[in-house]
C-alpha cells in the first residue's frame, strides 16, 4: 500500500462522486450513506476523489518511503 | 496530512449546507485554491456575495466577507473597490442572482470595467427557492415553473460580459477542477472586470427535474460536452450542435479600469483633500 487515505466522515454526505470517479474502484458507500474504503491496497493515489469531493471529506497522500 | 486550503475555511461552519453532490463546494474550493496559488493577502481580500445557493459560499470562507442583497453583489463590491483600490475584491454570484435580479448591475459593472473578479456559479436553476427556471436554464429543460420545458432562450453570460465590456472572460466546470482554479487565478491577474462562469451541478433542483438526479451523471455530462477553447475554434459548425459548449479563456482585452480612471478625475479636480 503506497497511499494513505484520510476521511473526515462528519463532512461526508454520501453523494458518491468519489466512488464513481475512482479509476480503481477503491471506494464504496456504507449502509449509512458514508464513504468507506473497500480496497485500500488498490489505491494508486491519483487524487481524483479528493479533487472532486464537494464536501472536502477525503484526502489522499502518497506514502513517502522511509 | 492537513491541506493548506483548510485555513481559508471557517472550520466551525463546515460541513456546508449544500445538498449532497452539489458543485458549489467544488467551485468554492477552486476559489480558495486560486487565492492561495496567487498568494493574495488574506487581510486585503474581500469576498462579496449576493443571494442564493452559490452566495452562501461567503459564509464558509475565512476572509472579510459581505453577504449582500439579491443581485446587488457587484454594486457593493464596486463601492469597496473605489473606497480602497488596494483590496482584492472577489464576487461570488449565481445564475439567477447575476443575470436576472442583478442583470443590470452586472452589465454596468462590465461596462465600467471595475477591477473585480466575479465568479458566477451556474447551476442552471434557482435551487434554494424551489427549482424555478432561471435565465440560464437551457431551453427545453424542465423546472418547477417550466413543467413542459423552458420556452425562453438561454443567456450566454460569457458573451454578455464580453459585449458589455469585461476585460477577462472565462468559463470552466466543476468537473475540470484544476482548469477552473487556473481560470480564476488568472482572473486575479487582470486589472479590470474579470468574469469566470463556473458550471456547477445541481442534482436536487435541476437534476431531479431533468432525469439526472445523480451528481455523477451531471459531472459526466460536463466532461463529455465541454470543449476546450482551442479545440472549439477548430471545430466545424456542424459539430457544434447539441449540448456542446466551449470552456477556457474566451476573451481578453486591456482597458483602463474604473479605479484608475477615477483617480484621474480626483487629480483633475484638485486632489482628494488629503
Amino acid at each position: 500500500m503506497n497511499s494513505e487515505i484520510t476521511l473526515k466522515l462528519p463532512r461526508c454526505k454520501g453523494c458518491g462522486i468519489c466512488v464513481a470517479f475512482c479509476p480503481k474502484q477503491v471506494l464504496g458507500l456504507s449502509e449509512l450513506g458514508k464513504v468507506v474504503i473497500l480496497k485500500a491496497d488498490d489505491c494508486i493515489a491519483c487524487g481524483q476523489c479528493e479533487l472532486r469531493c464537494p464536501d472536502y471529506a477525503i484526502f489522499v497522500d502518497k506514502k513517502v518511503a522511509k | 496530512m492537513e491541506r493548506s486550503f483548510e485555513q481559508y475555511f471557517r472550520q466551525n461552519r463546515l460541513p456546508h449546507l449544500w445538498c449532497p453532490g452539489c458543485g458549489n463546494g467544488i467551485a468554492t474550493k477552486a476559489i480558495v485554491q486560486a487565492i492561495e496559488k496567487k498568494g493574495l493577502d488574506r487581510d486585503k481580500t474581500i469576498i462579496v456575495s449576493g443571494i442564493g445557493c452559490s452566495s452562501r459560499a461567503s459564509g464558509y470562507m475565512d476572509f472579510d466577507t459581505l453577504h449582500t442583497a439579491h443581485g446587488r453583489a457587484i454594486p457593493f463590491a464596486t463601492g469597496i473597490k473605489l473606497a480602497n483600490p488596494e483590496l482584492n475584491v472577489v464576487v461570488i454570484t449565481g445564475d439567477g442572482d447575476c443575470t436576472a435580479i442583478g442583470g443590470n448591475h452586472f452589465i454596468h459593472g462590465c461596462r465600467r470595467n471595475v477591477d473585480l473578479t466575479v465568479v458566477l456559479f451556474n447551476n442552471n436553476i434557482y435551487g434554494m427557492t424551489g427549482g424555478q427556471a432561471s435565465p440560464m436554464t437551457p431551453t427545453g429543460k424542465k423546472a418547477t415553473t417550466a413543467p413542459y420545458g423552458a420556452v425562453d432562450p438561454t443567456f450566454d453570460a460569457c458573451k454578455l460580459a464580453e459585449a458589455a465590456g469585461a476585460t477577462y472572460v472565462a468559463r470552466s466546470t466543476a468537473y475540470h477542477v484544476q482548469h477552473l482554479t487556473d481560470m480564476i487565478a488568472n482572473g486575479f491577474d487582470n486589472k479590470g472586470f474579470s468574469f469566470i462562469e463556473a458550471m456547477v451541478q445541481c442534482p436536487t433542483a435541476y437534476g431531479r427535474k431533468n432525469k439526472m438526479s445523480d451528481p455523477v451523471e451531471l459531472m459526466k455530462w460536463m466532461r463529455d460536452n465541454a470543449v476546450m477553447k482551442a479545440a472549439w475554434d477548430k471545430l466545424p459548425e456542424d459539430k457544434k450542435v447539441g449540448d456542446k459548449f466551449p470552456i477556457g479563456l474566451l476573451y481578453q482585452d486591456t482597458e483602463v479600469d474604473y479605479a484608475t480612471a477615477y483617480e484621474h478625475v480626483i487629480e483633475v479636480a484638485g486632489g482628494a483633500g488629503k
